[in-house]
């Protein structure tokens, strides 16, 4: 039923995108350089830029219907869906080692502040986490470069096409900083409250000792508010890799992205979209089908 | 649901009102002396003087943070970017707090059919990888401060939509609701006359929560080089920049840098400790 | 290695990276010598007549050889052709082909392979991007436009080593054109099989010192010696690894961190810091470009007005841009052509040598003759792209023209393909900026871009002096008559001012210590066989 009733929504997306797209001014073949007019002509038609919009964005969809994204206009050797499928597997085992680290490291700071509320820890927990969140990824990933890449030389400068782990580190770490502290202060306010709720208070009552009360009664429901996280987290992830990936020169989704925006390279923009769209998607099915095992309540629904 | 949780327990409040009270004044004084600063010296922010190109901070010369690349006069136009980028997270969360707030009231007032098509839409969208969308509308557009409001604000109005309807819904069950009912009141007058004066409190400790994401996106925006436009400068933009000279001039960095980071810190624990004086019991 | 991975296993104290699995990829071979280029952005594209970019033609310069090549100094040089002759009216060209040369595949390099290939440029279907190289060969025009069939292209084969090459009239630098990778030959047999995938690695048939083994795209290009290129002896360098690197200031910290051995380029910021700390590494020298500022001569106030024109451009104390904004050697710009181009005196504005402020206080006289002033005040846009350096000129700009009263500029910062479609347009657009890179070691390369009629003429220049005196140029078969005719052209575009030139940029580069036979040349030419690496 939900897969439905995503298609209309993904019929919006395309639409939109398509629209905005073929709005910019200037088209994917402009240069310092102009072409001789009869050129010109030859590159439209090669890439049916000559036909109407209308019949342009039929074509489109017609292509996208049997799985083909159509021709990248500026990476001219390539489909856009031989690029995705490039980029696509780096920038999620990017983005998905990034929220693992940012979930560990997060919850298990945000229950140690909340285990000993208000010490120094906390305070030290919170401290960080407040600068975790107010300092932009682009300053801290070039620095990390300078300090651990050109200073130290511990790891390399860039991912600089081998898939070796220790040039994906740096990317990792300044890709999760920012989803390590908001996870922290989620986590520690959420386990605050259900420390203090009226169950764990009755478990406390009947003498269960703090760490078998963590891991029976408060975790799961101390973890319901992360979920709810995860949708803007995976933006915000998306948002940061664009940055990561520029810094460290790896060839992910968020750099073609750009690159194709500003080069209007109209079906490159358009299938990326388009991809992220069906990714979001399913990644929201899924988290609610995980909100459904924590929460018998939803379950029942 | 929002993406910045209490720091603050219950019981901490009165420390907590302490703290929201430091921050506001900080954020306050920052704004006043982003407007008065100007006043005060006698450089302006787009004059260049290459005869004194990347002069290090000092206390008693003429340049209080030193001079950029251009020889330009950082203290005035650190001042400059706080105006434009408060002024842009302010305004952006307008915006989304405009649309937030009237999607949100009628769907909850409305509630029934027309609440759960409305809601499926608000879910349809949270599936829109809204920063693509935002770089389009950047790269479509000429550049202009008032598209920088509208794609901040339509990225973060869902949220205050969802907000907005659950409080709707509860509201709606109070008697002086069905009170106007029975006097004849319209619908769309009881949502714009009687419900939305009752969500402000809600929606200003919301917004202080909104400013600070307004700002980071602004300053992503300003890192793709998509932001405002020179020699108008915001903080991100000012941070981006200093980025490039982080070896030879670090003033560049450091100084917008950390007023970017006292900002966002104050915003955040003002919002926190708002909404823990509005609705201590609302944690999530 | 025993130490990095200990303090990568310290890094992995989080469990979720061990997921990455600590592996790096091992040592290549002792014995091979691999040289990693920074090459700036994705090229886009492998195939030599789909390809517009410098980028890609710096690859291309390694996988495939036309049948003239240039030397690390920019001389020109024999490559696939061994010899030829030139009919003395300059428009038939005759070449012998190396009876060595050969395919990566082993198959040899025919006359017939060039046939094909120039066809296949000029063919409407192959939708070229860069056609200016063939542009000059007989019926090349009718064909693109499609008016003939390629097979009129005036190329043939008379045997298997021998190609003529017929003009339609004689140009002087034709052997120049000839190195250009658009002129490359592409191997047919592998096209033909492959069609839009006769590029990538296992399917690309060369005729270079390198073959392609793997292409990342986004990443890395890596080729690796061909032993089946002629001169195979001579390539000095077994693997070359051309990285892409569009963010300049991270590519000097890849060339920092020991990762490249030679950049792309030297981001100004960092230019002080890197002449100071590894002078020797550094390596500028002139460029056959220039960035200039143009003037929309379909807007009104600045056709009618040459003085507010030339007041515009003496208003601009270029110095200073070229050596505190830009500040990498870059020469300030009083003329069009760039110096460097053999045989060629560029003309320069007549107050080249006037010192600042007399300059300035002339700018401001000739601006009070337009009719402009403090009670008159004028308003101009200036547009440039989104990038550091051309917001730091244009800010500088800015402020000089301020000096002059009444006077206001407004800057507008649009993304590259914004700017290019708007100065295109011609409705909007004032003041842009844009710069000319020249595609052989010849003035007329800048010089045509503002005959009346060339696609190129963004300014909407029209002069029909100009344009007779370049024409006159194009027919005199005298190098010596024909260069004289090209100044007078210059001196006569210069005085009319529909641009100002602001600075002649240089190529600058990162080079490793290393790094052995490199060359400073004009055209920013560097092959990778011609270079060898030390230990």
């Amino acid at each position: 039923m939900r897969i439905l009733g995503a298609i209309p929504t993904l019929l919006l997306v395309i639409a939109v995108a398509f629209l905005m797209v073929r709005a910019a001014p200037g088209g994917p073949f402009d240069s310092e350089r102009a072409l001789p007019p009869d050129v010109e002509q030859n590159i439209e038609k090669a890439y049916h830029l000559d036909e109407p919009l209308p019949a342009q964005f039929v074509r489109y969809l017609a292509g996208i219907a049997v799985g083909d994204f159509g021709p990248s206009f500026r990476y001219r050797d390539y489909t856009v869906s031989e690029i995705i499928r490039q980029a696509f597997p780096l920038s999620m085992r990017l983005g998905a080692m990034a929220m693992l680290l940012a979930l560990i490291v997060g919850v298990s700071a945000g229950m140690a502040a909340a285990l000993h509320k208000n010490s120094m820890l906390d305070r030290l927990i919170s401290a960080v986490a407040m600068l975790g969140i107010s300092v932009p990824i682009f300053v801290v990933a070039p620095l990390m470069v300078l300090v651990f890449a050109v200073s130290l030389d511990w790891l390399p400068a860039s991912y600089a096409g081998s898939a070796g782990a220790d040039r994906l580190i740096m990317p990792i770490i300044a890709l999760a900083l920012p989803q390590i502290a908001y996870i922290a202060r989620l986590t520690r306010a959420s386990m605050i409250e259900i420390m203090a709720s009226d169950f764990v208070r009755t478990a406390r009552a009947q003498g269960l000792r703090t760490a078998s009360i963590i891991r029976y009664h408060a975790i799961k429901p101390a973890m319901l508010p992360l979920l709810s996280y995860m949708g803007p987290a995976i933006a915000a992830v998306l948002t940061g890799s664009i940055v990561v990936e520029q810094v460290f020169g790896i060839p992910g989704v968020g750099q073609f992205f750009i690159s194709g925006a500003l080069n209007r390279d109209y079906t490159l923009v358009l299938g990326i979209t388009v991809f992220y769209a069906v990714i979001v998607i399913v990644l929201n099915l899924v988290v609610d089908l995980l909100y459904g095992f924590l929460d018998p309540r939803i379950r029942s629904r | 649901m929002s993406l910045a949780p209490t720091l603050l327990p219950v019981r901490q409040q009165v420390r907590g009102s302490r703290l929201v009270w430091i921050c506001a004044s900080l954020l306050a004084f920052i704004a006043i002396a982003s407007v008065a600063g100007p006043f005060l010296v006698d450089n302006d922010y787009r004059s260049t003087d290459f005869d004194n190109i990347f002069l290090p901070p000092t206390i008693t010369g003429q340049h209080f943070f030193g001079t950029d690349d251009l020889g330009r006069d950082l203290f005035v136009r650190t001042l400059l970017g706080v105006r434009i980028t408060l002024f842009v997270a302010v305004i952006a969360s307008f915006v989304s707090l405009f649309i937030g707030v009237i999607y949100g009231a009628i769907a909850g007032y409305l509630g029934g059919k027309v609440d759960a098509l409305m809601m499926r839409l608000v879910d349809a969208m949270y599936a829109l990888p809204f920063i693509f969308f935002v770089i389009l509308l950047m790269v479509v557009f000429e550049r202009s401060l008032l598209l920088i409001f509208i794609a901040i604000g339509a990225i973060n109005w869902l949220d205050m939509a969802r907000i907005v309807r659950g409080q709707t819904l509860s509201l709606k069950q109070r008697s002086f609701v069905d009170a106007a009912k029975l006097i004849g009141v319209s619908s769309f007058g009881i949502v714009w006359r009687h419900i939305t004066p009752n969500l402000l409190g809600l929606v200003i400790v919301y917004m202080t929560l909104t400013i600070p994401q307004a700002i980071l996106v602004e300053s992503f925006l300003s890192f793709l080089g998509l932001g405002v436009q020179e020699p108008q400068t915001s903080l991100g933009a000012l941070v981006y920049g200093g980025t490039n000279h982080v070896q030879s001039a670090t003033w560049l960095i450091v100084i917008p840098a950390t007023v970017l980071a006292v900002i966002l810190v104050c915003f955040n624990f003002l919002g926190d400790g708002l909404r823990e004086l509005a609705d201590p019991k609302s944690k999530t | 290695m025993k130490k990095l991975r200990r303090r990568c296993a310290c890094l992995l104290v989080v469990g979720a990276l061990a997921l990455a699995a600590c592996g790096g990829s091992g040592p290549s071979p002792e014995q091979e010598s691999v040289l990693n280029r920074g090459n700036g952005v994705e090229p886009e594209s492998l195939d030599v007549h789909r390809a517009a970019s410098t980028e890609a033609h710096d690859v291309q310069r390694d996988i495939g050889e036309g049948l003239t090549g240039l030397t690390p100094q920019g001389e020109l040089r024999a490559a696939a052709a061994e010899r030829w002759e030139v009919s003395a009216d300059g428009r038939q060209y005759t070449f012998w082909l190396r009876p060595d040369a050969r395919w990566s595949n082993g198959e040899l390099v025919t006359a017939e392979d060039f046939v094909f290939s120039y066809r296949r440029l000029v063919d409407p279907a192959t939708a070229a991007l860069y056609v200016k190289s063939v542009s000059d060969i007989e019926n090349a025009a009718e064909i693109i436009a499609g008016d003939r069939p390629p097979s009129e292209l005036g190329v043939i084969a008379t045997d298997t080593h021998t190609l003529e090459i017929r003009l339609r009239h004689a140009v002087p630098y034709f052997l120049n054109l000839l190195t250009h990778p658009s002129m490359f030959p592409v191997h047919r047999g592998s096209l033909e099989e492959h069609a839009d995938a006769h590029t990538r690695p296992g399917n690309l048939v060369g005729n270079g010192a390198y073959k392609l083994v793997d292409w990342q795209v986004g990443s890395v290009i890596e080729l690796m010696r061909n032993e089946h290129y002629w001169d195979n002896a001579n390539t000095a360098i077994d693997r070359v690894r051309h990285y892409v690197t569009s963010e300049p200031m991270s590519e000097l910290s890849r060339y920092r961190a020991g990762e490249l051995q030679v950049t792309r380029t030297i981001p100004p910021e960092a230019f002080a810091q890197m002449q100071a700390q590894r002078p020797a590494e550094v390596r500028v020298s002139a460029a056959l470009s220039v960035y200039y500022y143009g003037l929309n001569m379909t807007v009104p106030v600045l056709s009618e007005n040459p003085k507010l024109r030339q007041a515009l451009s003496m208003a601009i104390d270029r110095e200073v841009i070229a050596h505190d904004i830009v500040g990498r050697g870059e020469k300030p710009a009083y003329g069009w052509v760039p110096d460097g181009i053999a045989g060629y005196q560029g003309r320069r504005f007549p107050y080249a040598s006037m010192p600042a402020e007399e300059r300035l206080a002339t700018a401001k006289q000739l601006y009070r003759e337009a009719g402009f002033g403090a009670n008159k005040p004028l308003r101009l846009e200036l547009r440039y792209n989104t990038s550091d350096t051309h917001k730091r000129i244009a800010l500088a700009a800015q402020s000089m023209w301020h000096e002059l009263p009444g006077l206001e500029i407004a800057l507008i910062n649009e993304e590259f393909q914004v700017l290019v479609d708007n100065i295109r347009q011609r409705e909007i657009t004032q003041i842009f900026r844009l710069l000319w890179i020249g595609d052989y070691d010849d003035p007329h390369t800048f010089l045509s871009t503002l005959e009346s009629d060339n696609p190129s003429n963004f300014t909407a220049y029209q002069s029909k002096i100009f344009d007779s005196l370049m024409q006159r140029a194009a027919e005199s078969t005298d190098p010596v008559r024909r260069n004289v005719f090209l100044g007078e052209a210059e001196s006569e575009m210069l005085a009319d001012h529909p641009l100002i030139p602001l600075y002649f940029m240089v190529n600058k580069s990162m080079v490793s210590p290393q790094v052995e036979g490199w060359g400073d040349n004009v055209l920013n030419y560097h092959y990778s066989q011609h270079l060898s690496l030390s230990n």
